[in-house]
Protein backbone atom coordinates (compact mmCIF):
# COMPACT_ATOMS: atom_id res chain seq x y z
CA UNK A 1 0.00 0.00 0.00
CA UNK A 2 2.65 2.46 1.00
CA UNK A 3 6.27 2.73 0.12
CA UNK A 4 8.14 0.43 2.51
CA UNK A 5 10.64 3.17 3.15
CA UNK A 6 7.92 5.36 4.61
CA UNK A 7 8.13 5.21 8.34
CA UNK A 8 5.41 6.37 10.63
CA UNK A 9 6.74 8.66 13.26
CA UNK A 10 5.33 8.61 16.75
CA UNK A 11 2.92 11.39 15.86
CA UNK A 12 -0.37 9.55 15.45
CA UNK A 13 -3.51 11.29 16.56
CA UNK A 14 -6.88 9.62 16.87
CA UNK A 15 -10.03 11.71 16.53
CA UNK A 16 -13.51 10.48 17.35
CA UNK A 17 -16.23 10.94 14.71
CA UNK A 18 -19.67 10.91 16.26
CA UNK A 19 -21.46 14.14 15.32
CA UNK A 20 -21.40 16.94 12.78
CA UNK A 21 -19.42 19.03 15.25
CA UNK A 22 -16.77 16.29 15.06
CA UNK A 23 -16.69 16.69 11.27
CA UNK A 24 -15.81 20.35 11.73
CA UNK A 25 -13.16 19.34 14.25
CA UNK A 26 -11.63 16.77 11.89
CA UNK A 27 -11.46 19.38 9.10
CA UNK A 28 -9.78 21.80 11.49
CA UNK A 29 -7.19 19.29 12.70
CA UNK A 30 -6.37 18.03 9.19
CA UNK A 31 -5.97 21.62 8.01
CA UNK A 32 -3.56 22.36 10.88
CA UNK A 33 -1.51 19.24 10.21
CA UNK A 34 -1.35 19.82 6.44
CA UNK A 35 -0.36 23.44 6.90
CA UNK A 36 2.28 22.41 9.43
CA UNK A 37 3.79 19.97 6.93
CA UNK A 38 4.08 22.72 4.35
CA UNK A 39 1.41 21.55 1.90
CA UNK A 40 0.41 24.17 -0.65
CA UNK A 41 -2.91 25.95 -0.14
CA UNK A 42 -4.57 24.03 -3.00
CA UNK A 43 -3.24 20.71 -1.69
CA UNK A 44 -4.44 21.58 1.83
CA UNK A 45 -7.88 22.44 0.48
CA UNK A 46 -8.11 19.19 -1.50
CA UNK A 47 -6.97 17.09 1.45
CA UNK A 48 -9.34 18.77 3.92
CA UNK A 49 -12.22 18.38 1.45
CA UNK A 50 -11.42 14.68 0.97
CA UNK A 51 -11.21 14.26 4.76
CA UNK A 52 -14.59 15.94 5.14
CA UNK A 53 -16.19 13.57 2.60
CA UNK A 54 -14.70 10.49 4.28
CA UNK A 55 -15.46 11.61 7.83
CA UNK A 56 -19.06 12.20 6.79
CA UNK A 57 -19.20 8.68 5.32
CA UNK A 58 -17.88 7.33 8.62
CA UNK A 59 -20.60 9.20 10.47
CA UNK A 60 -23.55 8.70 8.13
CA UNK A 61 -22.93 5.24 6.66
CA UNK A 62 -20.72 3.71 9.33
CA UNK A 63 -22.67 4.97 12.31
CA UNK A 64 -19.63 6.81 13.65
CA UNK A 65 -16.03 5.78 14.19
CA UNK A 66 -12.68 7.49 14.23
CA UNK A 67 -9.86 8.79 12.11
CA UNK A 68 -6.19 8.17 12.78
CA UNK A 69 -3.88 10.88 11.56
CA UNK A 70 -0.23 9.92 11.11
CA UNK A 71 2.75 12.02 10.08
CA UNK A 72 4.99 10.16 7.65
CA UNK A 73 8.55 10.69 6.58
CA UNK A 74 10.46 9.11 3.76
CA UNK A 75 13.69 10.15 2.14
CA UNK A 76 12.06 12.50 -0.34
CA UNK A 77 9.41 14.24 1.66
CA UNK A 78 6.87 14.34 4.39
CA UNK A 79 3.35 13.02 4.27
CA UNK A 80 0.10 12.80 6.13
CA UNK A 81 -1.90 9.60 6.32
CA UNK A 82 -5.54 9.59 7.40
CA UNK A 83 -7.31 6.32 8.15
CA UNK A 84 -11.09 6.53 8.61
CA UNK A 85 -12.50 3.50 10.38
CA UNK A 86 -16.02 2.49 11.28
CA UNK A 87 -17.65 -0.75 12.40
CA UNK A 88 -20.76 -0.23 10.34
CA UNK A 89 -22.43 -2.49 7.79
CA UNK A 90 -19.53 -2.30 5.34
CA UNK A 91 -19.75 -1.78 1.60
CA UNK A 92 -21.14 -4.80 -0.25
CA UNK A 93 -19.87 -3.73 -3.67
CA UNK A 94 -16.83 -1.43 -3.36
CA UNK A 95 -16.51 -1.06 -7.12
CA UNK A 96 -20.06 0.21 -7.40
CA UNK A 97 -19.57 2.48 -4.38
CA UNK A 98 -16.59 4.07 -6.11
CA UNK A 99 -18.69 5.04 -9.14
CA UNK A 100 -19.47 8.73 -9.62
CA UNK A 101 -23.11 9.37 -8.95
CA UNK A 102 -23.77 6.13 -7.07
CA UNK A 103 -25.29 6.79 -3.69
CA UNK A 104 -26.74 4.59 -0.99
CA UNK A 105 -27.98 7.60 0.93
CA UNK A 106 -29.40 10.92 -0.11
CA UNK A 107 -26.13 12.45 -1.22
CA UNK A 108 -24.70 13.28 -4.60
CA UNK A 109 -22.65 10.09 -4.82
CA UNK A 110 -19.39 12.00 -5.03
CA UNK A 111 -18.00 11.21 -1.59
CA UNK A 112 -15.76 8.20 -2.24
CA UNK A 113 -14.96 8.74 -5.90
CA UNK A 114 -14.45 12.47 -5.39
CA UNK A 115 -12.22 11.97 -2.35
CA UNK A 116 -10.08 9.54 -4.34
CA UNK A 117 -9.50 12.15 -7.05
CA UNK A 118 -8.43 14.75 -4.47
CA UNK A 119 -5.54 12.82 -2.93
CA UNK A 120 -2.40 11.00 -4.06
CA UNK A 121 -3.01 7.59 -2.44
CA UNK A 122 -6.34 5.98 -1.64
CA UNK A 123 -7.22 2.52 -0.35
CA UNK A 124 -10.61 1.12 0.57
CA UNK A 125 -10.91 -1.91 2.81
CA UNK A 126 -14.43 -3.01 3.62
CA UNK A 127 -15.93 -6.22 4.93
CA UNK A 128 -19.69 -6.60 4.87
CA UNK A 129 -20.94 -6.73 8.42
CA UNK A 130 -17.56 -5.83 9.90
CA UNK A 131 -16.92 -2.25 8.90
CA UNK A 132 -14.90 -0.08 6.58
CA UNK A 133 -11.49 1.57 6.62
CA UNK A 134 -10.58 4.16 4.02
CA UNK A 135 -6.97 5.33 4.06
CA UNK A 136 -5.69 8.36 2.18
CA UNK A 137 -2.16 9.74 2.03
CA UNK A 138 -0.74 12.93 0.62
CA UNK A 139 2.91 13.90 0.36
CA UNK A 140 4.52 17.29 0.22
CA UNK A 141 5.15 18.06 -3.40
CA UNK A 142 8.75 17.28 -4.17
CA UNK A 143 10.00 19.87 -6.57
CA UNK A 144 12.85 19.05 -8.91
CA UNK A 145 16.14 20.30 -7.54
CA UNK A 146 16.93 23.82 -8.63
CA UNK A 147 19.14 23.84 -11.68
CA UNK A 148 22.64 24.81 -10.80
CA UNK A 149 25.25 26.24 -13.09
CA UNK A 150 27.42 23.10 -12.96
CA UNK A 151 24.89 20.59 -14.24
CA UNK B 1 -17.69 29.84 27.01
CA UNK B 2 -15.93 28.61 30.13
CA UNK B 3 -15.52 24.88 30.32
CA UNK B 4 -15.65 24.42 26.54
CA UNK B 5 -12.58 23.97 24.40
CA UNK B 6 -12.14 27.34 22.72
CA UNK B 7 -11.31 25.84 19.32
CA UNK B 8 -14.63 23.97 19.17
CA UNK B 9 -17.29 26.65 19.02
CA UNK B 10 -20.94 25.76 19.20
CA UNK B 11 -22.79 26.06 15.90
CA UNK B 12 -24.56 29.38 15.55
CA UNK B 13 -27.29 30.14 13.05
CA UNK B 14 -26.09 32.04 9.99
CA UNK B 15 -27.52 35.59 9.95
CA UNK B 16 -29.47 36.73 6.89
CA UNK B 17 -29.25 40.48 6.30
CA UNK B 18 -31.73 42.45 4.21
CA UNK B 19 -30.06 45.11 2.02
CA UNK B 20 -33.12 46.73 0.54
CA UNK B 21 -34.48 44.19 -1.91
CA UNK B 22 -31.49 41.85 -1.67
CA UNK B 23 -30.80 39.26 1.03
CA UNK B 24 -27.14 38.95 1.97
CA UNK B 25 -25.73 35.88 3.67
CA UNK B 26 -22.09 35.79 4.72
CA UNK B 27 -20.62 32.37 5.42
CA UNK B 28 -17.30 32.15 7.20
CA UNK B 29 -15.00 29.56 8.65
CA UNK B 30 -16.41 26.26 9.79
CA UNK B 31 -20.04 25.72 8.95
CA UNK B 32 -21.69 22.81 10.70
CA UNK B 33 -24.03 20.62 8.67
CA UNK B 34 -26.95 21.55 10.88
CA UNK B 35 -26.35 25.28 10.45
CA UNK B 36 -26.19 24.87 6.65
CA UNK B 37 -29.52 23.04 6.60
CA UNK B 38 -31.03 25.63 8.91
CA UNK B 39 -29.89 28.37 6.53
CA UNK B 40 -31.54 26.58 3.61
CA UNK B 41 -34.80 26.60 5.54
CA UNK B 42 -34.49 30.21 6.76
CA UNK B 43 -33.72 31.56 3.30
CA UNK B 44 -36.66 29.86 1.58
CA UNK B 45 -39.02 31.27 4.20
CA UNK B 46 -37.47 34.74 4.09
CA UNK B 47 -37.81 34.81 0.30
CA UNK B 48 -41.42 33.64 0.31
CA UNK B 49 -42.63 35.79 3.17
CA UNK B 50 -40.74 39.01 2.44
CA UNK B 51 -42.85 42.18 2.40
CA UNK B 52 -41.73 43.09 -1.11
CA UNK B 53 -40.47 41.03 -4.04
CA UNK B 54 -36.75 40.41 -3.77
CA UNK B 55 -34.19 41.24 -6.39
CA UNK B 56 -32.10 38.28 -5.31
CA UNK B 57 -29.98 36.49 -2.73
CA UNK B 58 -26.23 36.98 -2.44
CA UNK B 59 -24.24 34.32 -0.61
CA UNK B 60 -20.75 35.54 0.24
CA UNK B 61 -18.43 32.54 0.58
CA UNK B 62 -15.15 34.46 0.52
CA UNK B 63 -14.56 33.39 4.13
CA UNK B 64 -15.18 29.69 3.43
CA UNK B 65 -12.05 27.55 3.30
CA UNK B 66 -13.60 24.37 1.96
CA UNK B 67 -16.80 23.38 0.18
CA UNK B 68 -17.40 19.64 0.26
CA UNK B 69 -20.19 17.78 -1.54
CA UNK B 70 -22.56 18.33 1.39
CA UNK B 71 -22.16 22.12 1.47
CA UNK B 72 -22.09 22.17 -2.34
CA UNK B 73 -25.42 20.38 -2.41
CA UNK B 74 -26.91 22.79 0.15
CA UNK B 75 -25.77 25.80 -1.92
CA UNK B 76 -27.19 24.26 -5.11
CA UNK B 77 -30.48 23.50 -3.38
CA UNK B 78 -30.73 27.02 -1.96
CA UNK B 79 -30.35 28.40 -5.49
CA UNK B 80 -32.87 25.91 -6.88
CA UNK B 81 -35.48 26.71 -4.24
CA UNK B 82 -34.92 30.47 -4.64
CA UNK B 83 -35.37 30.08 -8.39
CA UNK B 84 -38.71 28.34 -7.85
CA UNK B 85 -39.63 31.29 -5.64
CA UNK B 86 -38.82 33.73 -8.45
CA UNK B 87 -35.54 34.88 -6.91
CA UNK B 88 -32.01 34.77 -8.28
CA UNK B 89 -29.04 33.58 -6.22
CA UNK B 90 -25.50 34.81 -6.71
CA UNK B 91 -22.59 32.96 -5.10
CA UNK B 92 -19.90 35.53 -4.42
CA UNK B 93 -16.21 35.38 -3.66
CA UNK B 94 -15.30 31.72 -3.98
CA UNK B 95 -11.63 31.18 -3.22
CA UNK B 96 -9.51 29.88 -6.10
CA UNK B 97 -8.40 26.78 -4.14
CA UNK B 98 -12.06 25.97 -3.43
CA UNK B 99 -12.97 26.31 -7.12
CA UNK B 100 -10.10 24.01 -8.17
CA UNK B 101 -11.11 21.45 -5.55
CA UNK B 102 -14.81 21.51 -6.47
CA UNK B 103 -14.07 20.82 -10.13
CA UNK B 104 -11.86 17.86 -9.21
CA UNK B 105 -14.50 16.61 -6.81
CA UNK B 106 -16.94 16.63 -9.72
CA UNK B 107 -19.18 19.40 -8.45
CA UNK B 108 -19.42 22.37 -10.78
CA UNK B 109 -22.54 23.97 -9.29
CA UNK B 110 -24.34 24.84 -12.53
CA UNK B 111 -27.28 26.32 -10.62
CA UNK B 112 -26.21 29.53 -8.93
CA UNK B 113 -24.74 32.45 -10.86
CA UNK B 114 -21.32 33.43 -9.50
CA UNK B 115 -19.52 36.72 -8.97
CA UNK B 116 -16.00 37.45 -7.81
CA UNK B 117 -17.13 39.57 -4.88
CA UNK B 118 -20.23 40.96 -3.18
CA UNK B 119 -20.11 44.25 -5.04
CA UNK B 120 -20.07 42.47 -8.41
CA UNK B 121 -22.90 40.25 -7.19
CA UNK B 122 -25.01 43.27 -6.27
CA UNK B 123 -24.51 44.91 -9.62
CA UNK B 124 -25.38 41.62 -11.33
CA UNK B 125 -28.70 41.86 -9.52
CA UNK B 126 -29.17 45.37 -10.86
CA UNK B 127 -28.42 47.04 -7.59
CA UNK B 128 -26.07 49.99 -7.21
CA UNK B 129 -22.99 48.93 -5.29
CA UNK B 130 -23.24 49.73 -1.63
CA UNK B 131 -20.39 51.99 -0.68
CA UNK B 132 -20.22 51.14 2.98
CA UNK B 133 -20.53 47.43 3.67
CA UNK B 134 -21.40 45.95 6.03
CA UNK B 135 -24.55 47.83 6.88
CA UNK B 136 -26.39 47.32 10.17
CA UNK B 137 -28.70 44.30 10.10
CA UNK B 138 -32.29 45.17 9.33
CA UNK B 139 -33.86 42.64 11.60
CA UNK B 140 -32.28 39.22 11.52
CA UNK B 141 -35.44 37.28 12.30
Amino acid sequence: MHAPSASASAATTRLHIGSDADLAWVRHEVRQAAAGLGFSLVQQTKLVTAASELARNTLVHGGGGHVEMTHLEDGAGRGLRLAFTDEGPGIPDPELAMTDGYTSGGGLGLGLSGAKRLVQEFTLDSRPGRGTTVTITDWTTVLPAARTGGS
Amino acid sequence: MTGLPTSRPAPAPVPVLALGDVLLVTLRGELHDGAAEQLQDDLAHRIASGPAPLQGVVIDISGVEIVDSFLGRVLAEIAAAASLLATRTVLAGMRPAVAITLVELGLTLPGPVTALDVEAALSLLGRAPVSALPVPPEGGV
